[in-house]
């Protein structure tokens, strides 16, 4: 299908040197898993992983008009932000509508740094170079590789291989420079997992070379490499969305449980105004999680139902590894959209039984760094 | 890896001949191709299964893939251990991870299926 060759990370000869099975995933060859979905998404929520997120993009927005450009671009308020802060955001269309979802960390005054999905890098530096007054937008996707290092053990780990107090890195927030095996990184303490963890960007060369350091540092403590689909297992049990899943251009960050990224009164932004009017009356569909009554997995796409009648799609679904039950996300119709409602999934012809929970799936405990839902997991065996 | 007392199908069935009946399982390659098997639907007993056609599914924490009957006939048993521990597919596919039992209409059939080193040939394990 692809018209263009797909593109390959500077760790593509480590995955398969790995035993990684390889998959086309946004025109990027990426791995997938190692040695086995399930075994990767226990490795994090126990232990570690380590996810090559190379494709990912980066934007940079540098000059005075930055935080402007910014706060136009974003619903969220990065006003706020004092150098090394980050925070999570929708960027919208006038419409509502949201073009991508990303991470904005400000590194000075009158430099932000964007990191954006990686199927939507394009399409986001277009838009954000049409919409930057008096500041510079510049695409550095290509020049930075992009490591996610998660789990409980991966502030122990990192710590091994940097002189830096990670004990002063806080949550959504980036050092930029630190060294790590030897090599200027930034680190923020950010992931997409549920868990603690940093992501750590470094030049695209220098990726195998961190790769490997982490991974030697990691193993005595159980870190395995990750792949995508663990990714993809671990954001869904955490409640996070997923670009071109779970939102997309034609839903907005009211339909979906982003509503606490849009700050009205920080002035104006694209899509305050469509925005503004959905929030008066209420937006008609909502995005909720729900679990299946039984094992057979929603997936993304089927049809769910209220009361035998359609009321929305799964924009995502799967069997939780860590959580152990059929789990899944999708628009219903801000009727049935309460935590208890009973709704039904058609999974190959059937109805099957689910009920709208409230997200996350999981939760870690965060103040005791131990992983959450231990005493309340069911067990097989 | 791939017991020689069984045949196989070309779409990863294995079959057992026990008794003039036949145990149906996947095979280690499609178990390990599908990974983590988290949800397995299976006829009830006494439904008629067709050769080559759907008799059911198998769901892995990525994909649904469906099952398809190794030969033609009644199934009178059906794997009750898969309802709380699908991942046995994957661990033990030749064994705890059977899925049912059927009585064949033509023993024959079985003629159409591959023996162990055709099969090998077949998933590119043996040369030809």
């Amino acid at each position: 299908m692809a018209s263009t060759p797909l593109k390959r990370t500077s760790l593509y000869d480590v995955h398969r040197a790995a035993g990684a099975r390889i998959v086309e995933f946004g025109g990027w060859e990426m791995p997938v898993q190692y040695a086995g979905i399930v075994a990767e998404h226990h490795a994090v929520r126990t232990a570690a992983g380590l996810f090559d997120v190379s494709h990912m993009g980066e934007v940079e927005i540098v000059g005075p008009g930055a935080l402007e450009s910014v706060q136009r671009l974003v619903t969220n308020d990065a006003s706020r932000l004092t150098p090394g802060g980050g925070l999570y955001s929708p960027m919208c269309l006038p419409s509502g509508g949201i073009i991508d979802d990303l991470t904005v960390f400000r590194l000075h005054s009158d430099r932000f740094l964007l990191v954006v999905n990686a199927t939507r890098t394009e399409r986001d530096f277009r838009w954000i170079a049409e919409h930057t007054r008096a500041a510079t937008a510049r695409n550095r996707s290509a020049e930075l590789a992009l490591l996610a290092l998660q789990g409980p053990k991966a502030e122990t780990i990192l710590g091994r291989l940097t002189g830096a107090d990670l004990t002063q890195l806080a949550s959504f927030h980036l050092a930029e420079g630190m060294e790590v095996a030897g090599l200027a990184c930034l680190v923020a303490r950010t992931g997409y997992t549920g868990e603690n963890g940093f992501e750590i960007a470094c030049e695209w060369d220098a990726a195998p070379v961190l790769w490997r350091a982490l991974v030697d540092a990691g193993s005595p403590d159980g870190l395995v490499p990750a792949g995508l689909g663990a990714r993809d297992t671990l954001r869904l049990e955490a409640g996070y969305m997923l670009y071109g899943n779970d939102i997309d251009e034609t839903t907005t960050p009211l339909e979906a449980p982003l509503g606490w990224t849009i700050k009205f009164e920080k002035g104006e932004f694209i899509g305050r105004e469509a925005l503004l009017a959905q929030k008066e009356r209420g937006a008609v569909r909502k995005l909720v999680g729900f679990e299946m009554m039984e094992r057979a997995v929603p997936r993304h796409g089927y049809a769910v139902l209220a009361g035998g009648r359609p009321t929305g799609q799964v924009t995502s679904g799967t069997f939780g590894p860590w959580v152990r039950k059929s789990i899944g996300m999708g628009y219903v119709a801000r009727e049935c959209a309460a935590v208890g409602t009973p709704l039904q999934v058609d999974i190959r012809g059937r109805p099957t039984g689910a009920k709208v929970v409230k997200l996350p799936f999981y939760k870690r405990m965060a103040e005791t760094g131990k992983p959450g839902n231990e005493e309340t997991r069911p067990r097989v065996g | 890896m791939y017991p020689k007392d069984l045949r196989y199908s070309s779409e990863h069935e294995w079959v057992r001949v026990e008794d003039g009946r036949v145990r149906v399982g996947i095979t280690r390659f499609a178990a390990d191709r599908l990974t983590d098997v988290v949800f397995v639907e299976l006829p009830a007993v006494g439904a008629k299964v067709t050769f080559m056609q759907p008799f059911g599914v198998v769901e892995s924490v990525k994909a649904v893939s469906d099952l398809y009957a190794p030969l033609s006939g009644t199934v009178v048993e059906v794997n009750p251990a898969l309802v709380d521990s699908p991942e046995v597919v994957n661990s033990d596919p030749y064994g705890k991870g059977w899925m049912i039992v059927v009585q064949p209409d033509d023993l024959g059939e079985l003629e159409r299926l591959m023996p162990v080193d055709q099969y090998l040939v077949a998933i590119g394990e043996a040369a030809p």
